[in-house]
C-alpha cells in the first residue's frame, strides 16, 4: 500500500500536525503491513510539492507542522481507490511452476508433490484463522486483512485440488490408453497414435 | 479422553464388480475438546466416515468406540440411545422438520429419549440462547434464513449433554461470513467439552479445526501437525505467518 494513499486517507479526516500523522499512520497499518514509518515525514514533503496537501508555513519542524487535505489531493485519493490494480499479468507464482515441473517428471509423485504443499498451506490457514479466533481483541481492519489473505491461501489450495483432479484424470486416461495399445488391435493402435 | 476412537475401520460397499472400497484401515481418534476436520475431493468417504462414526452405519471391519462404548456387538436399542445421548449431527441441508418451531426442533431427541416435555423445552431454549437464537425459537424454519436454519442444527445437535458432534459440510449453502459464524460455534461446543468432527472441502472451514485429516479414495493419507505451543510461538527463531 502507498504511503502517499495512506498520508492522503489520514488528512480526509480533518488537518494533523506531521508526528500525529507519523503515529496514526503507525497504528493504523503497522499491525498488518510493516511499512517504513520513516518515510513519513518525507512523504508529506513531496505531497505538499504536488499540491496534494498544505502546511502553514509557520514551523520549520515537518512535525509540528499541520497539514491538511487539498482538493485536489481528495481528488486524487477518490481516483486512487477506485483504480484497479493491475491483476492482468498472471505473477509469476513458484508453486504453480513445481507442480508443473513434477508433472513432466517420470519419477517424482505429483500427487505426493501437491499434498504437502497443500498440507503446508492448511497449516498456515490454520495460524490466521487462530489470530481471528479470539474475538476480544476484534480489530475490523486486522480482520479483513486476515480475511484477505484466508481467501488468498484458500484459492491456492482450491488451485491444487483442481490440479490435481486433472492430473488424476489424465493419468487414468493414459493408464486405458496403455490398455488399448497393448491388447487391442492394430486398427484401434493407430487411432490411439493418432489422438497424440 | 478420547469421545470418539475408530480403530482399522474399513467400509465395503457392494459386492464382487460393483465392490467399492469407501474406507480402508482408518485410525482415528478424537479428544473432549478438539476439533477435527476431514477434507477430501468428493467420492473420498468423508461421509461414510462420518455415518460409521455416528453408528448410523456398520464398517465391514474394524471398530468404533464413542465415549468409550465399543459399538459393535451392541443391540440396536442400545445403538439407538446412545445416538440419542451422545451424538449430534449436523448435516448440510438442515434437516429440520417443517412443522415445528425452531424451540420444538432443538428439544425433540430428548423428548424421543423420554425426557418430559417442559424439561425438553427449557433444556432447548438454553441450547438456542447459547447460540444467539433466543429471539428465534418460535419461528418455524421457513421464517428462518440459512445461516439461522444452520445454528438451529447445531443446537439440536449439542442439546442435552451430548458429546459427539459429528457435521458434514456444515455451511454448504452457506455464505462466508454464515460459514464461519457456523465454524465458530461448532468450536465454542467444544471448548464446552464437546468432540466434534466436521466434514468439508472448504479450507478456509477446515482451518478452524485443531487437526485437519485429508482423505483420498477411502484413505487417510496425511494430516496437519500440531500447532506450535506458547514457548515455540515466543522463539523468534520459529517464522509465523505475516502480511506482507
Ligand atoms: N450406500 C452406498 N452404496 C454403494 N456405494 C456407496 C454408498 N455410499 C457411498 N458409496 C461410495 O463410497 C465412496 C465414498 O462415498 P462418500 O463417503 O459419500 O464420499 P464423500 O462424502 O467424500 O463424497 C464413493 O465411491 C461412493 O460412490
Ligand atoms: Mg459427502
Amino acid at each position: 500500500m502507498s504511503i502517499r494513499h495512506s498520508l492522503l486517507a489520514l488528512l480526509s479526516e480533518g488537518p494533523k500536525y506531521g508526528f500525529q500523522l507519523r503515529q496514526e499512520f503507525e497504528t493504523s497499518t503497522g499491525d498488518v503491513w510493516p511499512l517504513n514509518v520513516g518515510q513519513v515525514y518525507t512523504t508529506l514533503q513531496r505531497l505538499e510539492r504536488d499540491g496534494l496537501a498544505q502546511s502553514d508555513d509557520v514551523e520549520e519542524d515537518e512535525r509540528q507542522k499541520n497539514y491538511r487535505i487539498t482538493e485536489k489531493g481528495g481528488e486524487e485519493l477518490s481516483r486512487w481507490l477506485r483504480t484497479p490494480p493491475d491483476l492482468s499479468e498472471p505473477p509469476r507464482d513458484e508453486l504453480v511452476i513445481k507442480v508443473l515441473v513434477a508433472s513432466r517428471l517420470p519419477n517424482v509423485d505429483v500427487f505426493d508433490v501437491i499434498q504437502v504443499h497443500r498440507r503446508y498451506l492448511v497449516q498456515l490457514m490454520q495460524q490466521w484463522t487462530r489470530m481471528k479466533e479470539d474475538e476480544s481483541h476484534f480489530d475490523l481492519a486486522f480482520a479483513l486483512a486476515v480475511d484477505a489473505e484466508l481467501f488468498r491461501l484458500d484459492s491456492v489450495v482450491r488451485w491444487l485440488d483442481s490440479a490435481d483432479g486433472r492430473l488424476r484424470r489424465v493419468s487414468l486416461e493414459s493408464v486405458e490408453s496403455t490398455m488399448d495399445s497393448t491388447f487391442a488391435l492394430p486398427s484401434n493402435r493407430r487411432r490411439t497414435g493418432a489422438r497424440r | 479422553m478420547s469421545i470418539l476412537e475408530l480403530q482399522r475401520v474399513s467400509k465395503v460397499y457392494g459386492e464382487g464388480d460393483t465392490e467399492v472400497d469407501a474406507l480402508t484401515d482408518i485410525d482415528l481418534s478424537v479428544n473432549r475438546g478438539s476439533l477435527v476436520a476431514i477434507m477430501g475431493p468428493s467420492g473420498s468417504g468423508k461421509s461414510t466416515l462420518l455415518t460409521i462414526a455416528g453408528s448410523l452405519e456398520e464398517p465391514t471391519s474394524g471398530d468404533v468406540i464413542i465415549d468409550g462404548a465399543r459399538v459393535r456387538g451392541m443391540s440396536r436399542n442400545d445403538k439407538a440411545r446412545l445416538r440419542r445421548r451422545t451424538v449430534g449431527y449436523v448435516f448440510q441441508d438442515f434437516n429440520l422438520l417443517a412443522g415445528l418451531t425452531a424451540v420444538e426442533n432443538v428439544s425433540l431427541p430428548l423428548e424421543l429419549d423420554g425426557i418430559p416435555m417442559k424439561k425438553a423445552r427449557s433444556k432447548g431454549m438454553a441450547a438456542l440462547e447459547g447460540l444467539g437464537l433466543a429471539d428465534r425459537a418460535e419461528s418455524y424454519p421457513d421464517q428462518l434464513s440459512g445461516g439461522e436454519r444452520q445454528r438451529v442444527a447445531i443446537a439440536r445437535a449439542v442439546v442435552g449433554e451430548r458429546s459427539l458432534l459429528l457435521a458434514d459440510e456444515p455451511s454448504g449453502a452457506l455464505d462466508s461470513v454464515n460459514g464461519e459464524s457456523v465454524m465458530r460455534m461448532i468450536l465454542t461446543a467444544c471448548h464446552g467439552g464437546v468432540a466434534a468432527v466436521v466434514v468439508t472441502h472448504d479450507a478456509k472451514l477446515a482451518s478452524w479445526a485443531d487437526r485437519v485429516v485429508f482423505l483420498r479414495d477411502g484413505q487417510a493419507v496425511d494430516e496437519t501437525l500440531p500447532p506450535p505451543s506458547p514457548e515455540e510461538l515466543l522463539n523468534p527463531d520459529v517464522p509465523k505467518p505475516s502480511l506482507s
